[in-house]
């Protein structure tokens, strides 16, 4: 199955619901959190089941800590393998980061240090995913604020290495990357230039903030437009890509539907020039 | 994982929690300034969620004290599942506990009502009951088991008219005064077509639905319930919740 048909997608909000089902723009597809149907029926699944039979639908989780001290939890992963046998997602995602430790779930994507003991750790945590859901999933680079002296490993060359031993592939945050570049004081470009490029599955484009108390530093907050800054790196991106599906995040300050869908438009224009590159080439 | 890996995780979970570290690792993290982004998103996940399953408690205190009643049951209570959405389980007797309750002691039974709302909205599609198939069961004499469906859930509460205030503080657009008769009260909430819906529901229905929970045929349950509400019309109650969609099936 390819996914590069898909062109550029939302993130689904509860509130646009009406417009989303109804929305018939070329190529749109829709992004969740499984965690937020992973119920046993009701009428909020119902309603993912409706998007979906008129819009492909990405899984995109945020809690498997596939970098945690300790191997997926087993009811989240059967859980989530039924919401993937119901919904037919066209995409699975997850991220580089931890949020499980000692029986808890802490609601955000944690830091790890890159060594040797992390890459097998995680390495198995994806294999075990992949064949609990029987297919691939795309891992995603976070946002970081902290610097960390005990990396043994870029993070490109991290994620290069999980793709050849696990067979995963990648969901780019262009945003993530702008932010950890700037907090960290790293080189965006170079960073998106060193990513295994044939592995590159999904892309995401968001919004961020600066923190209203730390000078200098950028929360990934999904809560505002998305910054010029990104918009160049995403082209930089899809210059070495070509076209990939693009999903926009908005998780704060959310706006009406046609405000998403007109950022999701310029994504999509963007995607055109890569479009029209691939029906180009020799059948 | 050997010692110093798993060091890692505990030391971090420590610096989020207590705000310090012996960990040299962790140390050196925490000692950034940055490091609050983790700790402010851990929180605000957790409470955000609170506030989102709570709303009529939240609407009732309002947002600070909504917020700092959560911040102290999250670090108490840290989710075990990776969904928030049924986040919050034990909120109400966490609220019993709670000094600054204290004073509006209808508080902890309008949270288990929106509890309530919270596992009816996430339970499983069970069929509904096969109405005439009970119908000709009870015409031909049999006493039958009624099985309560997966959605269905009820609460009373004893000294405060808490289906009342609840009901106003459900939807932003409830009445912003009441005066309801200070005695006890309950609720039934159902999902016969989609959405949860809900109505007030005596004592003597309770007991009733308690008793068809229990595995009781319907004529023991009967008896519970006009234990608890001697003169109750028990066919005039098995009325409302057949229509409320209470049931999924009769064994």
């Amino acid at each position: 199955m390819t996914t590069h048909t898909l062109t550029a997608g939302l993130g689904l909000k509860p509130q646009h619901f009406d417009a989303a089902l109804a929305c018939t723009a070329p190529g749109l597809w829709f992004e969740v959190h499984p965690e937020n149907y992973l119920m046993e029926g009701g009428p909020r699944l119902a309603w993912l089941q409706a998007i979906r039979a008129q819009h492909p639908v990405s899984l995109h989780g945020v809690s498997l800590s596939l970098a945690g001290p300790d191997a997926p939890d087993p009811l989240h992963l059967r859980q989530l393998a039924q919401l993937a046998a119901r919904i037919e997602p066209v995409l699975v995602s997850e991220h580089l980061a931890w949020s499980r430790a000692g029986g808890h779930y802490l609601p955000d994507l944690l830091p790890v240090p890159r060594t040797r003991q992390t890459l097998a750790r995680v390495a198995a945590n994806i294999s075990r995913t992949q064949d609990v859901l029987k297919r691939r999933i795309a891992l995603e680079n976070p946002s970081h604020y902290l610097r960390m002296d005990q990396h043994e490993w870029s993070e490109p060359d991290f994620l290069q290495e999980l793709v050849r031993r696990t067979g995963c592939g990648l969901l780019v945050d262009v945003n993530n990357v702008h932010v950890s570049a700037t907090n960290l004081g790293l080189d965006a470009r170079q960073y998106l230039d060193q990513l295994p490029v044939a592995d590159i599955l999904e892309i995401h484009l968001a919004g961020h903030s600066a923190d209203a108390s730390l000078p200098g530093l950028l929360v990934d907050s999904h809560d505002a437009p998305i910054a010029a800054a990104v918009w160049e790196l995403y082209q930089h991106l899809l210059a070495r890509t070509g076209e990939r599906p693009t999903l926009i995040e908005r998780d704060g300050n959310v706006p009406a539907f046609d405000v998403l869908l007109a950022e999701r438009n310029m994504a999509n224009t963007l995607l055109q020039p890569a479009i029209a590159a691939r029906e180009e080439l020799p059948a | 994982m050997n010692a110093p890996e798993q060091r890692y995780y505990d030391a971090f979970l420590q610096a989020l929690f207590e705000g310090q570290s012996d960990d040299p690792t962790v140390g050196a993290l925490l000692a950034q300034p940055a490091f609050a982004v983790y700790r402010n998103t851990v929180f605000k996940g957790c409470v955000d969620a609170l506030l989102a399953n709570y709303p009529a408690v939240h609407r009732l205190v309002g947002s600070a004290w909504m917020e700092s009643a959560a911040l102290a049951f999250t670090q108490q209570h840290l989710p075990r599942q990776a969904s928030l959405i049924a986040y919050g389980e034990g909120f109400a007797d966490f609220l019993r506990t709670l000094e600054a309750a204290a004073e509006l002691p209808y508080l902890p039974g309008v949270a288990a009502l929106d509890r309530c709302w919270t596992e009816s909205h996430l339970a499983a599609d069970d069929p509904l009951l096969d109405v005439s198939a009970l119908h000709a069961a009870l015409a031909a004499g049999q006493d039958v088991s009624l099985v309560p469906h997966a959605a269905s859930r009820w609460h009373h509460d004893a000294q405060h008219p808490v289906y009342t205030i609840w009901n106003a503080n459900r939807r932003d657009d409830g009445p912003s005064e009441l005066d309801p008769d200070w005695q006890g009260e309950g609720a039934l909430l159902t999902r016969p077509q989609g959405d949860v819906q809900w109505q007030s529901l005596g004592l003597g229905g309770i007991h009733f639905l308690e008793a068809c929970r229990d595995g009781c045929g319907i004529a023991s349950a009967a008896d519970q319930a006009l234990a608890h509400e001697p003169g109750l019309d028990i066919a005039q109650l098995l009325g409302q919740l057949v229509l409320a969609g209470t049931f999924t099936s009769f064994h």
